[in-house]
């Protein structure tokens, strides 16, 4: 494990309880509403906040146990951190605050320049913190905590400070960079959006509890609290976009409205989105399928209907349709679902 | 669009203007411009000049080296009687001066509560000496420094700190690297907000220290010396401090005069 986590702190009056792990080179999102204790469990890992009780361990070694009274400080954790609006150190170039860890740790400055290239800011080098965009000051931000050569990589909301058009682009580069990161990184959001980009694994956060905690697309499809219900309850596809239409990872196609996107996307789609037909559908939808029931269940006042694709596909309808369209598992049906009814994210 | 302001009002910041401008330009105009170069090369003036200088400068270098730790701890240590600790620190601000002068006579005089023994012990005798001008001024000097540097602190986002300790940073690297280079300006307008208060010292010192020509005697104790004997010569060394402070004024006017930072 790159993290192993269990925390029992309080930050004032508000009490925190969690036990969260991270595998190398997997990605999790601690999502939750604001002030929901997300960003101090992530303090309390890289030794920013004390513990009341529990037990931490990084790469196999414990760095809090309150059972052994051990509480490694924080510079001694090889923990990488990208703070909430960055915290570059504005008296230093990008160049001095990326290295100033390497130099910190009596690491060789090799790394600098490694991750200078690999995150496209070699241009950047030795500008001022104050002459960076927001998402220029984000790269330097992973960058300054990657070269340090972590054993574990902490990013607290690290979208949040962006515009909207900056974040969208931002989250798609994000994802790749990670991807280059083989040790484990748990990410602070409270955007599910950026939770389904970027994550492989969702850990839902509520009250100082974990209220859920699954692989994305599970999480998204099947949110078991009220407040992720209200944010998700979605299908979610992975795959590649051009020019409108999305070639999915585990097989079929989705047609989307939107043309733009190109190269690796997150596609969601509402299953109350998808209609279910007898016969072959008319009309407008760009998207139809002939395919196969696998399996039907009673979600509220809606039934969900799990279809084989490909792509696979949930659908949401009235109890009413289910028996007008003598559905049942192993049936044949035909899906149609609109293009504009497919969103589209850069991944 | 300006709002409209009650003539009182105006009429009466014309008057306060007037009442500290009004000083200073009779102090200028009555200034032997003349004989500026020969009333200032005196020996006694000279004197005066150097020692403020040394002194003042030797006071504020204390200020830093001891004003700094304290700023910190009270800005970032939370201890039982912080606020007691820190209303002392301040009370040399709104002390009279001679009553200072009174209580380092009380603490390092040759009776006093340490004093007795530098005295007995290694025969240190710091009133009435030049060291002892160092020490007065030290004193009323230090409070400035102190506030300035925790005001700064304070302000500072602590983020910042706890970046460099993510990125392995020892307790003195985060703070010779990250937190004195973010406090540097305010360090600077403390220090020299410090040796102003230091060079313009008169009650503490002239209590404590004395008033010998070429010992104790700073710029200041000059001026009200001069008086005594000739009146130009003390309006000449006058003119000195008032164009030091001058200058004080203008390498601080982003931060107190609330222009651009």
């Amino acid at each position: 494990m790159s993290v192993d986590a269990r925390i029992r702190t309080t930050v004032g009056s508000f009490e925190i309880d969690v036990h969260l792990t991270c595998a190398p080179g997997e990605t999790v999102a601690l999502l939750g509403p604001n002030g929901a204790g997300k960003s101090s469990v992530l303090r309390t890992i890289a030794g920013l906040h004390g513990l009341d009780q529990g037990r931490i361990e990084i790469a196999g070694n414990v760095v809090d146990d309150s059972a052994a009274g051990i509480h490694l400080p924080a510079e001694r954790r090889r923990v990488g951190f990208v703070f909430q609006d960055y915290v570059l150190f504005p008296h230093m170039t990008v160049r001095q605050n990326i290295g100033f860890g390497p130099r910190s740790t009596g690491l060789d400055a090799s790394g600098v320049d490694h991750w200078i290239d690999a995150l496209g800011i070699a241009d950047l080098a030795d500008r001022r913190p104050s002459e960076l965009s927001g998402g220029q000051a984000q790269r330097v931000a992973l960058a300054r905590a990657l070269a340090t050569d972590p054993q574990l990589l902490l990013m607290d909301e690290p979208l949040a400070a962006l515009d909207a058009a900056t974040r969208i682009e931002v989250r798609g580069r994000l994802r790749h960079h990670l991807a280059e990161f083989r040790q484990g990184t748990v990410i602070v959001t409270h955007d599910p959006l950026d939770a389904l980009v970027l994550a492989d694994r969702v850990v839902v956060v509520e009250n100082g509890r974990i209220t859920q905690d699954g692989p994305t697309a599970q999480v998204a499809a099947e949110p078991r609290t009220e407040y992720l219900a209200a944010l998700l309850g979605v299908t979610l596809f992975r795959g590649s976009a051009a020019s409108g239409t999305i070639a999915c990872v585990d097989g079929g196609t989705l047609i989307a409205s939107d043309t733009h996107a190109a190269g690796d996307v997150v596609a969601l789609v509402r299953p109350q989105a998808i209609s279910l037909h007898r016969e072959r559908p008319e009309g407008s939808a760009r998207n139809t399928w002939h395919t196969t029931v696998t399996g039907i269940d009673a979600h509220g006042d809606q039934v969900r209907v799990h279809l084989a694709g490909p792509p696979a596909l949930v659908a949401a309808v009235t109890p009413a349709a289910v028996a007008e369209l003598r559905l049942a598992p192993g049936e044949k049906v035909w899906a149609s679902l609109k293009a504009t009814d497919v969103s589209v994210h850069p991944a | 669009m300006r709002t409209p302001a009650p003539r009182l009002l105006i009429a009466l910041a014309m008057v306060a203007f007037a009442f500290l401008a009004l000083p200073l330009i009779g102090l200028l105009l009555s200034a032997p411009w003349g004989q500026m170069t020969e009333l200032l090369s005196t020996p006694a003036a000279r004197d005066a000049l150097r020692l403020s200088l040394v002194t003042s400068l030797m006071a504020t270098a204390i200020t830093i080296v001891l004003g700094v730790p304290l700023a910190w701890v009270l800005a970032r240590r939370e201890f039982r009687g912080r606020a007691l600790v820190r209303g002392l620190v301040l009370i040399p601000l709104v002390l009279p001066p001679v009553v200072g002068g009174v209580t380092l006579l009380a603490a390092f005089g040759r009776r006093g509560l340490v004093g007795q023994y530098l005295y007995d012990w290694f025969g240190i005798q710091l009133p009435f000496s030049t060291a002892g001008v160092v020490m007065a001024e030290a004193f009323v000097a230090l409070p400035f420094l102190v506030i300035t540097v925790e005001g700064a602190l304070r302000v500072m986002d602590i983020r910042f700190e706890d970046a460099a300790r993510t990125l392995g940073a020892s307790p003195t690297r985060v703070l010779l690297r990250v937190t004195a280079p973010l406090i540097a300006p305010s360090l600077v307008a403390g220090a020299v907000l410090a040796w102003a208060r230091a060079l313009g010292e008169f009650g503490a010192t002239i209590t404590f220290a004395g008033n010998f020509p070429g010992v104790t005697q700073t710029l200041p104790l000059a001026v009200y010396s001069a008086l005594e004997v000739s009146r130009e010569e003390a309006i000449a060394l006058s003119v000195v401090l008032l164009g030091i402070s001058f200058a004080v004024l203008v390498s601080l006017r982003g931060r107190l005069l609330g222009g651009r930072g």
